[in-house]
């Protein structure tokens, strides 16, 4: 479903280009993205959802080749088939929690679809706060509710940076078991970037991310 | 959700931002609003008013107060001018035609003027009920005359001395309303109209008896003959017979008798430049006040990206192109400059109206009279919403995603 190959990318002023390896990913093959902090996992993950571009190589998603879109098609590309999860919640927090959510059709371009927001919080145990404000929110709601946001558009692949790396043992364990849950329900492939190990268990795939830095001449 | 529920969305946030920048705008737009609807409707009115009167005629005194005397009827009169002499003028040969006017006397305030039929036809003044004054105390009414005395026909009422509320009352004579006018839109509406002869029969003392010689029959006031010298009306409206008038006539009156000659065209040019610098300085501080507005707007603007940056990212990452970035923020700006200036014109509109409630509804002018101006005023606006979104939309446009998601 995702095959990574031949990627470079170069930051602009940089005097190193970061290189990736290749690898594949299947179909529903929830995988885990490893690797030290400053080693290129977020650059990675956003090659794959298409929020930078790469310079050099072929990222295939479900046939398409994203590295080969242009910005336009790009934005498209990416409220359909990509669902995006941070480490902070970065909800919009002037809006409630459904209108977060029917925001995410919106800027996709999609119909609205409040009974599949209403549906999904209740998957969450969130049902009673569709109309609450994001502020009223605790942060592992808060979290709960950023998942939401991803699968709203059932996107092909959703693309996780370091979810759990706030939240304590507890809170970590549900949101990853939610996240699971829910890419499963919307027959999404999860792809997580952490250097959290308490993933490590729940995860049977899992990338090494090993970039090399290639000195300019 | 859409674009419109995402931008009211964030003017709602900051409630008090929201309020202070459309109040500052409205503040602005609605006194430049007042000035060409007051302007405006002030011109049309003296234009109306002036209209077919080439020369007043009165006591010497400010030529200023003479046409406001005795055209608009805001002023005191100068003085009387004696009628003997009056209708000399009424029939020198540059004049075509001639207006006497006598004033003294008002009821609730409302002047009664005692004059000739030409006065009515020169507003074009007609009947809504009853007939034109013809006998001695006979009175037709204008129509907010008729309206706020509630004076019927057939219904009488005794004049005050002086042309307010405060004269002592002449109890001894009863003017009789036999007609009512349709309103003319000109000071005709504020009047009441009665013979000469009414005015003066109502300040007679009684002493005042002929002593006099032949009898003339007179052109001013048809019917009656001058029997004593001692007659005397207020002034005199003029049309002249030829253009040389305009120079002949105004000189000769100057010079040659006790009288003063006031051209309206002139005295009201002269009065619009007095107003003008006036109106001039308070353009300058609406324009002022609209700058100021722009700019609080669009540093509002420019601020509340540096604290939308993520969610303008997260937008994006979700599909939103860079345009729609721009548009919202731009959408963000011109619905402030818009409610702005909708708000503007609407408190002009009230001000004026409570303005005229205020003054009792004697000036005329009509406070919910919309001008094609007014329509500029709004694209003005709207252009102005542009403007000062035009920096902070652009910077929305390049927001880089990944730079800001990845949180260095």
């Amino acid at each position: 479903m995702v095959s990574v190959k031949d990627i470079q990318y170069t930051y602009p002023k940089a005097t190193t280009t970061m290189r990736f390896p290749d690898f594949d990913i299947k179909a529903g093959e929830h995988s885990l993205l490893l690797g030290e902090s400053g080693g290129g996992k977020t650059t990675l993950l956003h090659l794959i959802g298409g929020l930078l571009q790469s310079q050099q190589g072929k990222i295939e998603l479900d046939g398409v080749n994203v590295a080969a879109l242009s910005a336009v098609q790009l934005d498209q590309f990416r409220g359909k088939k990509i669902g995006l999860i941070f480490q902070k919640n970065h909800l919009i927090n002037t809006l409630t929690v459904k209108q977060n959510l029917l925001a995410a059709t919106y800027f996709a371009g999609n119909p609205a679809a409040p009974e599949r927001a209403v549906e999904i919080l209740e998957e969450l145990g969130l049902a009673d706060k569709l109309n609450s404000k994001v502020t009223e929110l605790s942060v592992g709601q808060a979290q709960r509710v950023a998942i939401a946001r991803a699968v709203m558009n059932k996107p092909a692949l959703i693309l996780a940076d370091e979810p759990t790396s706030a939240l304590d043992d507890k809170n970590c364990d549900k949101v990853i078991s939610l996240l699971l849950k829910l890419a499963n329900h919307s027959w999404a492939t999860l792809l997580v970037a952490t250097h959290d190990q308490r993933l490590k268990e729940r995860f049977n795939r899992q990338i090494e991310l090993k970039s090399t830095q290639i000195p300019h001449p | 959700m859409s674009i419109f529920s995402l931008v009211w969305s964030y003017l709602k946030a900051k409630p008090l931002n929201t309020a202070l920048n459309i109040f500052l705008l409205s503040l602005g737009i609605s006194v430049i609003t007042l000035l060409l609807v007051v302007s405006r409707q002030l011109e049309q009115r003296v234009a109306d008013n002036t209209k077919g009167i080439d020369l007043v005629v009165g006591a010497k005194g400010s030529p200023l107060q003479l046409i406001l005397c005795n055209i608009f009827h805001i002023d005191f009169p100068t003085g009387n001018i004696n009628l003997k002499e009056a209708e000399k003028l009424a029939n020198h040969r540059l004049v075509k035609s001639a207006i006497p006017l006598a004033l003294g006397d008002s009821y609730m305030n409302f002047r009664i003027i005692g004059t000739s039929q030409a006065y009515a036809e020169l507003y074009q003044a007609e009947l809504l009920a009853g007939d034109w004054w013809k006998e001695e105390l006979d009175v037709t009414l204008g129509a907010n005359v008729a309206a706020l005395t509630k004076l019927q026909l057939g219904g009488t009422f005794e004049s005050a001395h002086g042309l307010t509320n405060e004269g002592h009352a002449h109890e001894e004579s009863h003017y009789k309303v036999v007609g009512i006018m349709k309103p003319t839109g000109s000071v005709v509406d504020n009047l009441i109209l009665t013979q000469v002869k009414s005015v003066w029969h109502v300040h007679e003392e009684g002493e005042e008896k002929s002593n006099m010689s032949q009898p003339l029959d007179l052109k001013l006031i048809p019917g009656y003959s001058l029997q004593d010298s001692t007659k005397e009306i207020t002034a005199l409206l003029l049309k002249y017979k030829n253009p040389i008038a305009a120079i002949q006539l105004p000189r000769y009156i100057n010079t040659q008798t006790n009288m003063q000659a006031a051209s309206p065209a002139f005295e009201t040019a002269r009065l619009f430049t007095i107003l003008g610098s006036a109106k001039t300085v308070l353009m300058g501080l609406a324009y002022l006040l609209v700058f100021i507005s722009a700019l609080s707007i669009f540093i509002a603007l420019y601020n509340s990206l540096k604290e939308r940056k993520y969610d303008l990212a997260i937008m994006r990452s979700m599909g939103a192109s860079r345009f729609k970035l721009w548009s919202s923020v731009v959408l963000e700006g011109v619905s402030l400059t818009f409610a702005g200036t909708i708000g503007g014109l609407f408190l002009a509109h009230i001000m004026l109206f409570a303005f005229i409630q205020s003054i009792g509804d004697k000036s005329g002018l009509a406070p919910f009279h919309l001008y094609v101006e007014e329509a500029y005023l709004l694209i003005g606006g709207l252009l102005l919403g542009l403007l000062c979104s035009m920096l902070p939309a652009w910077q929305a446009y390049r927001t880089d995603i990944h730079k800001v998601l990845a949180g260095n």
